[in-house]
């Protein structure tokens, strides 16, 4: 089994296929949206596949160390041509491509009108544990 | 109160509750919650025969659990028939458990998380954190695998070499957590040793010796910060030298019967590495050796590429370099390897620009980590 990290961009990634942004979606469709996450995450529970999901906050900084005895510097809020990464889901699969196949799955979520988003979702894998036996 | 000899007799209780009729599953699911018991009131009282109390108690949570008349008739009707069982009928039954958890219908990870779970005796918390996934998801995975063999028949005949993939997958994984895994893949394949007395097999000899050989380096492998030592740098007098004698002497007893395969051609190369008492002592030619023994029996570029390192140190880099070159370059460490040999040529420009990029497609952080070292170190080099 391998881990794989599946990555939602609020900005950053290529245009979705459904791109209305989702202030403009119904109500209905938001909740909609939010039901077939929390199914998806529910069924790869159930197939022993499912790790973690965070949603994060838009707000943020990007912050570094200033020198001794100062205090760190922060630079934000996040430029609007700035990648933005929207959250995340960690799966532990057999194969790349149940993978892929997966976040497939997970960028089918209807957006506006109902419709799948086909939104681009990053795929990215683990680094993973050294092995015993190494000759 | 002993955990361990509650994980030792799990098997052999399921065993017996499939012998009387139990599906696999169910069975499975009331060993658990007798095992679940066993550790609230063994440490107050710990029976007089404990094998005695599980398989009582997990026969009490069957029955409750299956209280309809037509099965308590079936169930009475084959306990009836079938003898109780002595200690080979003990024994081939924890065998049949080893088979069934290791069915070819099974995914590997699905296979190594049953074994741990039926034949182990670890909870699904311990396996979970084992393997970094939520104890749900692993509750989920064990649940499906025995699903999956719902249909296999308990006493169906198995095939030994998917139950040696499986420990050595288990070996292989390492060890996280609580549960030392490396040390319950050994105690595992020790049992399964003692168990199978098919004359055809020497490979479960040649597992164990493997894994008794590698474990043997452990407390020479990582430094106090968790990074890696490679082999040549290894404090041999680290290694754990009871394990390396019952290792080979595992060996040479599979080896005197004449039917190699692949897990004893790697202990082989391994008992050689254990023998030299400093890395400049290695027995090179006789590893290159047994790596061409290994390339026989199974015609794999990984082994080609180490195969390759051998020949560099027993023939020197140009003559690793050219047996590199006839390695498949997408093989995972071509371009470690292919540094390493071009730092021993002398043309240390090329390693370090090799060690850089093997460094970016490094599997691991430890990897990644030694290679980024080495690359640093010959640019210093370079520099100075």
């Amino acid at each position: 089994m391998a881990k794989y990290l599946l990555l939602k961009h609020y900005r950053g990634a290529p245009d979705a296929v459904n791109n209305v942004p989702m202030d403009q979606w119904t109500p209905q469709e938001i909740e909609d949206h939010v039901q077939y996450m929390n199914d998806f995450a529910a069924r790869l529970e159930t197939t022993g596949e499912y790790v973690d999901s965070q949603a994060l906050s838009p707000e943020g900084t990007f912050a570094r160390y200033d020198g001794e005895g100062r205090p760190p510097v922060t630079d934000g809020p996040f430029a609007e041509t700035k990648d933005l990464i929207a959250g995340w889901m960690v799966i532990d699969v057999d194969t790349y491509e149940r993978a892929l196949e997966l976040a497939g799955e997970l960028s089918a979520a209807p957006g506006a009108g109902g419709n799948p988003i086909h939104e681009w979702l990053e795929l990215r894998p683990f680094l993973s544990a050294p092995p015993t036996v190494t000759e | 109160m002993d955990e361990l000899l509650l994980r030792e007799l799990t098997p052999a209780v399921i065993g017996v509750l499939a012998r009387r009729g139990v599906d696999f599953a169910t069975a499975e699911d009331a060993v658990q919650e007798a095992l679940i018991q066993a550790t609230e009131t063994w440490p107050d009282q710990q029976p007089a025969d404990p094998k005695g109390w599980l398989v009582t108690v997990a026969w009490r949570k069957f029955l409750d659990a299956h209280r309809s008349d037509a099965s308590r008739r079936d169930r009475e009707q084959r306990v009836a028939v079938e003898p109780p069982p002595g200690p080979t009928e003990a024994a081939d039954d924890t065998l049949q458990l080893f088979f069934l958890c290791a069915h070819p219908s099974l995914s590997p990870a699905s296979a190594v998380a049953l074994t741990l779970r039926a034949v182990g005796g670890l909870t699904t918390r311990q396996i979970a954190q084992a393997y970094l996934v939520p104890d749900a998801t692993m509750a989920q995975r064990i649940s499906r695998a025995k699903r999956t063999v719902r249909d296999v028949r308990f006493s169906e005949p198995g095939d030994l070499a998917t139950v040696l993939r499986v420990l050595y997958l288990i070996f292989n994984e390492g060890y996280t957590g609580d549960v030392d895994l490396a040390a319950e893949a050994i105690r595992l394949t020790r049992q399964l040793a003692s168990m199978t007395d098919d004359p055809d097999d020497t490979e479960t000899a040649g597992l164990l010796a493997l894994m008794l050989l590698h474990h043997a380096r452990r407390p020479a492998r990582t430094r106090r910060d968790g990074s890696l030592v490679p082999l040549a740098e290894q404090d041999r007098s680290r290694w754990n030298t009871s394990l390396i004698a019952e290792g080979v002497a595992v060996l040479q007893t599979a080896l005197a019967r004449d039917r190699l395969g692949e897990f004893q051609a790697q202990a082989a190369i391994a008992a050689l590495h254990a023998d030299a008492p400093r890395a400049e002592e290695t027995d090179w030619p006789q590893i290159v050796g047994w790596y061409d023994e290994l390339l026989r029996l199974t015609e794999s570029p990984v082994v080609a590429l180490n195969r390759a390192v051998a020949i560099g140190e027993a023939d020197g880099p140009a003559a690793g370099l050219a047996a590199l070159a006839k390695v498949d370059p997408g093989v995972p460490r071509h371009t470690a390897a292919s540094a390493y040999l071009h730092e021993k040529a002398g043309d240390i420009a090329t390693a370090a620009r090799l060690y850089a990029d093997a460094a970016r497609c490094a599997p691991n952080l430890a990897e990644r980590h030694h290679l980024t070292r080495q690359a640093a170190r010959i640019s210093q080099a370079l520099r100075g």
